[in-house]
């Protein structure tokens, strides 16, 4: 089969199996793309990881995009990309459409007011792996008060102050934070 | 005609900007999304993007993408969900393809590494902020049932590890449950 169709079905399935996203899904993707293809190796794998999370984008999309050019180009970077993210949007606009056509329904209004509960009760879950490795960069095992960083914790709480109070667009919190980083720790 | 012309341009631009910007995981696209479709443009309310953030996030594949896509769809139909998901795939496509062929050095930059630090706390506000007002919203409906759920999914994911997919699952099932027991003490 040709190499980029491989790459655009490879990445279809990551994309299909991949519900929740984020680090949960790395398992996933390392098991098609190190173990079972073995279009790149274990610690290009890791440098992967690495990349995704200094680059934007979401984790998937850019560990698509980095395996599809390393294997054929731009092309096959395209490929990947396109085939990771087409089945979530597809499901997502039939599941919208559904929620929108049947919102009469007290079963359907219910099962969608229970997802939303649920799904906020995970965007905390994340958030709290974001502020643990903002604080204490991402090592678990060592809660410890002495270990805190005491420039992210401030960092944290005046962004959040400053959110709270005027709601400024969350670009220039970005940046903002960016440049604290650039005065603080280099 | 004109009209319909400036909303493709603004949709592929705010998405270029957002994906431009979307470190630290695809959920911080929900603040992100809030105080442009939301608050600045008010093509749709809060209340229709915790739903579109619900479909997003129990749909297979990347929260960012799919939210993009139904942010998209709510403002410009078909044609908007692809100018959104062509944006929103835009800037990590050219920033990878820079940052793969010479990634030894980007890896090992210090100042590269001092600003992702500091971004870090920022996307941890950021998230903090928008809990707050999502939290704040769903309690305010005075419903236990919803209520209880927040925690509990939080408690199934951060502390027992439970896969995403499956905790929704069980979700729709003890809604679809509820419901069920409800209509029957009615009759």
């Amino acid at each position: 089969m040709n190499i980029v169709w491989k790459l655009f079905f490879v990445f279809f399935k990551i994309g299909l199996f991949s519900i929740g996203g984020g680090y949960a899904i790395i398992p996933l993707i390392q098991e098609q793309v190190v173990k079972s293809t073995g279009w790149i190796s274990e610690k290009m794998f890791t440098d992967i990881i690495t990349i995704s999370q200094m680059t934007p984008g979401p984790l998937a999309v850019n560990t698509s995009t980095f395996v599809g050019l390393q294997i054929s180009g731009i092309i096959g970077a395209i490929a990947a990309t396109i085939g990771c993210i087409l089945c979530g949007i597809i499901i997502s606009l039939i599941l919208y459409n559904f929620f929108q056509t049947h919102q009469k329904s007290t079963y359907v209004l219910e099962v969608l007011n229970g997802l939303k509960s649920a799904s906020l009760g995970l965007i905390i879950s994340a958030s709290c792996t974001i502020i643990l490795l903002a604080l204490y960069g991402g090592n678990k095992s060592n809660l410890d008060f002495l270990a805190l960083n005491w420039t992210a914790l401030f960092m944290f709480l005046v962004m959040l102050f400053i959110l709270r109070k005027w709601k400024i667009n969350p670009i220039v919190i970005m940046l903002i934070s960016g440049i604290a980083g650039l005065v603080f720790y280099s | 005609m004109k009209q319909s012309k400036n909303i493709y341009v603004w949709l592929l631009a705010t998405n270029l900007f957002i994906s431009a910007f979307t470190f630290g995981g695809g959920y911080i696209v929900v603040p992100m999304v809030r105080r442009f479709f939301v608050v600045k443009k008010q093509y749709f309310t809060e209340e229709d993007l915790i739903n579109m953030a619900a479909i997003a996030q129990s749909t297979p594949g990347a929260i960012a993408i799919n939210l993009s896509a139904l942010a998209g769809y709510k403002v410009a139909g078909i044609m908007g969900v692809f100018i959104s998901c062509f944006a929103a795939i835009i800037p990590p496509l050219v920033i990878l393809g820079f940052v793969s062929a010479f990634y030894k050095i980007f890896i090992s930059n210090i100042i590269i590494a001092a600003i992702l630090k500091g971004m870090e706390a920022g996307v941890a506000a950021l998230m903090v902020d928008l809990i707050v007002d999502m939290c704040s919203m769903i309690l305010k409906k005075r419903s236990f049932f919803f209520s209880i759920m927040i925690p509990l999914s939080f408690i199934a994911n951060f502390v027992l590890g439970i896969n995403v997919a499956l905790i929704l699952l069980v979700c729709c099932f003890l809604c679809v449950l509820q419901v069920f027991y409800k209509k029957r003490k009615d009759k």
